[in-house]
């Protein structure tokens, strides 16, 4: 068994301590946010927070994550509330969206150590992630509206690109 | 069995009329998004009003509309439902969008191409769609004001509405969508549209203007459902050692080490690889990686060495006894060609490149009794329920299919759905248990059906004043619909527009010939993104370039004189010449225009790059487009998939190429398969213009231009060095220089 925390929650996996963590979370935890694009840390899709740090998945041995803190997209915050998500809704990103929780991991981490990027260092942080369908531009975009919401919090609340405004909606 | 199986447009039409004709509502519950939303919409009970088969209007003033087409990131789970919801004056924010059950005789795509067939292929949703949904929003509007004619006991005539709301204005009256569905009645006779219910454009709500996708917020969050995130009670994982090569056969087994792996069910052999089934994914894993098995040696795709291509299909090209397909033709242009002043010919290539659609392809099947039923990533939801029948020996009403978001596809699964059937098998063995089927990225690339290798000769005749007198192409690729099966291939006259399509153009010339020669190599290949136009127009658009600066004219002029009678064409030219501000000098850099017509969108895209000439590495700055793809339903989704298209085409115009060796796919995952990354891209403006012409085809065209527009600009530094080879590499650009 091996024990750690993930998304606040403890738990006990008893896979065995060389299963990569992304299978454990995806298929052992069923928190399936978390996508398998490519096993070789090439694509970025496997992206969770380990300690706070952005971390490749399915190259990461169970035992590795005994006794530490585990984050994915689904523990990100509640009801999609954290600054990048709102900015990825708002610049409209995802398109078959399936890198898109990888891709937010990444730049919430990256946030959270640089609230004041240059387009460089967003480029530079993000560049290990593949888009198939080629959104990267707007991801920049959405982590610089990120940041400039970051400054100015008190403002953002009633951004009208907030999720919130959006009218219609996939049935949940 | 062979490693795919095809399933054919006739098949499909045959199978899926049988499907209907047979009366069974196929038990499709489409979990397209997470939970208990179909049955819940499609549970039209007391206290709702469903007028039509894509509509439920709720008591409670909800109203849900299907979505037919797969949504695998094009963005049509938001344009369609909102042609649906501006006809029949429906409040947004109270729309609710749900996948449309796998029902071709309701949700078939009537554009004629189609069939009638539940598949997202070839930019044809929303093109194919856009009528009918507008009649089916208007209709549903006319139940509306009979039904609060009824209520009310007015004439109809004196009924309007405005969004979510039937208005009676000489009594100064109004009732929501919502309490009429909450006690009346449809209608008998129900009311049923045409063309003169239709809101003139300039009443248009929603259509025209941007709203945002449905899907995304899912999509941000980690809730959205895909193929791969499937989870059922009891569920057991599949995986599949492949062979070396495509077609080859496991021929002896050496299971005992695999079966020792802790977790293993059972070692499955199928026709063309070894099945593993396991109570984990990383059980299955081991296993595979402990399978040893001898592959038998005799396909053909052995033989099969992309290094020999150029050769191989470059003396296939200009070869002029091989017998051809005629494509299109205009005029005679051998003859013009052969009487012209003077001729220019050139060859041109391009290599294979992979989908690498982000979603490993997944398939997850339950065999239960006579029963079976499939959860899948796809791009036809007709082709599950056939792959279905025909693996797994169960009549069509046997069949439940789930589909689900799509983690991006390109073409990938439009024909093909191996990754279905193979799932099947594995379920087959374990009855009563679902099955969920992962490749691995390396089990991806090496069965994936690339984008063919090709190789061209364009032949252009020219008079002495440097104007053409006769243009002909010649496009040297294997058939995909032809692998699909000979009837398919003369289902479309013989002429595959998957491999050697989209020669044709609006370039005012003479006398026009494009020309096929079918050349099978063994080794499958399929379509991808915006298909054979990747390479047809590159080979067009580079020699169009070189005529211009033949004739020293300047390219923009060049290609707007042979478009004079093409407004819409002029149109777009003009526009990103302009955005690119084209006549700026740029010390150190060059632009390049390339200009498209596929799919009836006109499209044209300028570069603006940098060359290192000692490396020969091409750098790419700036990308302008501007599109008229008819009506834009949104206009901003219309942008950003055409960006979505110029990024695809600037990775395949610049990096991606897949080698083969002895039939072996060397590049089977993201290490050696360079795609395009944040670091490589440059800014791209994408500028919509749309018109009063029925929408076309938007999510593949932005694809063919890129690669052109990058050559010719290379050309404009390089003092005229033409790049005819797809990708555009360091070694390939040195080359031309030497040349």
């Amino acid at each position: 068994m091996t024990a750690f925390s993930i998304n606040g929650r403890s738990v006990d996996v008893a896979a065995d301590t060389d299963t990569p963590l992304l299978w454990v979370i995806r298929e052992h935890l069923k928190l399936t946010g978390t996508k398998f694009g490519c096993g070789i840390a090439q694509c970025g899709a496997c992206t969770v927070h380990l300690d706070g740090q952005p971390i490749r998945s399915c190259v990461t041995p169970l035992d590795s994550v005994a006794g530490k803190q585990v984050t994915t997209i689904e523990g990100l915050s509640q009801n999609s509330s954290h600054p990048l998500q709102r900015a990825w809704v708002a610049e409209q990103v995802p398109q078959c969206g399936y890198c898109q929780s990888g891709q937010i991991m990444e730049a919430a981490a990256f946030l959270e150590h640089n609230p004041h990027p240059s387009r460089a260092q967003i480029v530079a942080a993000m560049d290990g992630h593949i888009c198939r369908c080629g959104t990267y531009n707007h991801i920049v975009r959405a982590i610089e509206r990120a940041a400039r919401t970051h400054e100015k919090q008190a403002a953002v609340t009633h951004d009208s690109a907030s999720p919130g405004s959006a009218r219609g909606r996939a049935q949940p | 069995m062979t490693r795919r199986i095809a399933v054919t447009s006739c098949a499909l039409s045959r199978r899926s009329f049988l499907v209907s004709a047979g009366g069974v509502g196929i038990g499709v519950a489409f979990g397209a998004l997470p939970g208990k939303s179909l049955a819940a919409a499609m549970a039209a009970g007391a206290g709702s009003l469903k007028p039509n088969a894509w509509v439920v209007i709720g008591g409670n003033g909800i109203v849900t509309i299907m979505s037919a087409p797969a949504e695998m990131g094009q963005g049509t789970m938001t344009a369609l439902p909102v042609v649906i919801a501006d006809e029949m004056d429906a409040d947004w924010h109270k729309v609710r969008v749900v996948q449309s059950p796998a029902d071709p005789s309701k949700y078939g795509n009537p554009f004629p191409l189609m069939g009638g067939q539940m598949r997202t292929l070839a930019s044809l949703a929303v093109a194919g769609y856009y009528d009918q949904l507008r009649l089916v929003g208007a209709q549903t509007r006319k139940v509306l004001i009979a039904c609060a004619a009824s209520e009310w006991g007015v004439p109809a005539a004196e009924l309007s509405t405005e969004p979510g709301m039937v208005v009676h204005k000489q009594s100064n009256r109004k009732i929501s969508y919502g309490a009429l569905a909450a006690k009346a009645k449809l209608p008998d006779p129900l009311p049923q549209a045409t063309k003169d219910d239709l809101k003139p454009s300039s009443a248009f709500r929603l259509i025209g203007k941007d709203v945002p996708r449905v899907d995304l917020p899912l999509k941000v969050n980690g809730s959205a459902k895909y193929g791969i995130d499937v989870q059922l009670p009891h569920m057991l994982y599949g995986a599949i050692l492949y062979p070396p090569v495509e077609h080859e056969k496991p021929e002896k087994i050496d299971d005992t080490a695999a079966k020792a792996v802790k977790g293993i069910v059972k070692i499955v052999p199928i026709p063309n690889g070894v099945g593993i089934i396991g109570e984990t994914v990383e059980a299955t894993r081991k296993a595979k990686a402990a399978l040893k098995v001898t592959w038998s040696a005799t396909a053909e795709a052995r033989k099969y060495n992309t290094a020999k291509m150029v050769e191989d299909y470059g003396g296939v090209a200009k070869d002029m006894n091989q017998k051809a397909v005629v494509m299109m033709s205009q005029g005679d242009a051998p003859a013009a060609i052969a009487g012209a002043a003077k001729m220019v010919t050139a060859e041109f290539y391009s290599e294979h490149v992979a989908h690498t659609q982000l979603e490993p392809l997944n398939a997850t099947a339950l065999v239960k009794g006579d029963t079976i039923e499939i959860w899948a990533s796809n791009q036809s939801p007709s082709a599950s329920i056939i792959f279905a029948t025909m693996v797994g020996g169960v009549p069509p009403e046997k069949v439940v299919v789930h589909s689900t978001l799509i983690g991006g596809a390109f073409g990938r699964t439009s024909d093909d759905a191996d990754h279905i059937a193979h799932a099947i098998m594995l379920a087959k063995a374990v009855p009563g248990r679902p099955v969920k089927l992962i490749w691995t990225r390396e089990d991806d690339m090496r069965n994936d059906i690339f984008r063919p290798f090709s190789a061209q000769q364009v032949s252009v005749g020219l008079d002495a004043s440097g104007d053409i007198v006769g243009w002909r192409q010649r496009i040297v690729a294997p058939s995909h619909f032809g692998r699909l099966g000979p009837p398919v291939l003369e289902h479309f006259g013989g002429k595959d527009i998957v491999t050697a399509g989209w020669g044709e153009f609006h370039y005012a010339v003479p006398a026009h010939l494009v020309e096929w020669i079918r050349a099978e190599r063994g080794f499958d290949i399929g379509p991808w993104r915006a298909t054979a136009s990747g390479y047809t127009k590159f080979a067009i658009e580079v020699t169009i370039d070189e005529l211009a600066a033949m004739k020293g004219v300047d390219p923009v002029q060049y290609r707007l004189g042979l478009l004079k009678n093409q407004p819409r064409a002029t149109a777009v030219i003009e526009t990103v010449a302009k955005m690119a501000d084209w006549a700026k000098k740029r010390p150190g850099r060059a632009l390049g225009i390339a200009y498209s017509d596929l799919y009836d969108s006109f499209l044209a895209e300028i570069a603006e790059v940098s060359l290192d000439e000692k490396t020969g590495q091409i750098k790419v700055h700036h990308i302008w487009a501007a599109v008229d793809p008819g009506l834009a339903v949104q206009p901003r989704n219309v942008a950003y998939q055409l960006e979505g298209a110029i990024t695809m085409g600037l990775s395949a115009a610049l990096y991606e190429q897949i080698n083969v060796v002895n039939g072996e796919v060397q590049e089977q995952n993201f290490d050696k398969y360079r795609v395009i990354r944040m670091a490589d891209m440059p800014m791209i403006e994408v500028k919509v213009i749309s018109t009063d012409n029925h929408p076309s085809g938007v999510g593949e065209i932005g694809v063919g231009p890129v690669a052109p527009a990058i050559a010719n600009a290379v050309a404009q530094l390089t003092g005229g060095k033409r790049l005819r080879h797809l990708p555009l590499s360091p070694a390939r650009v040195q080359a031309a220089m030497k040349a």
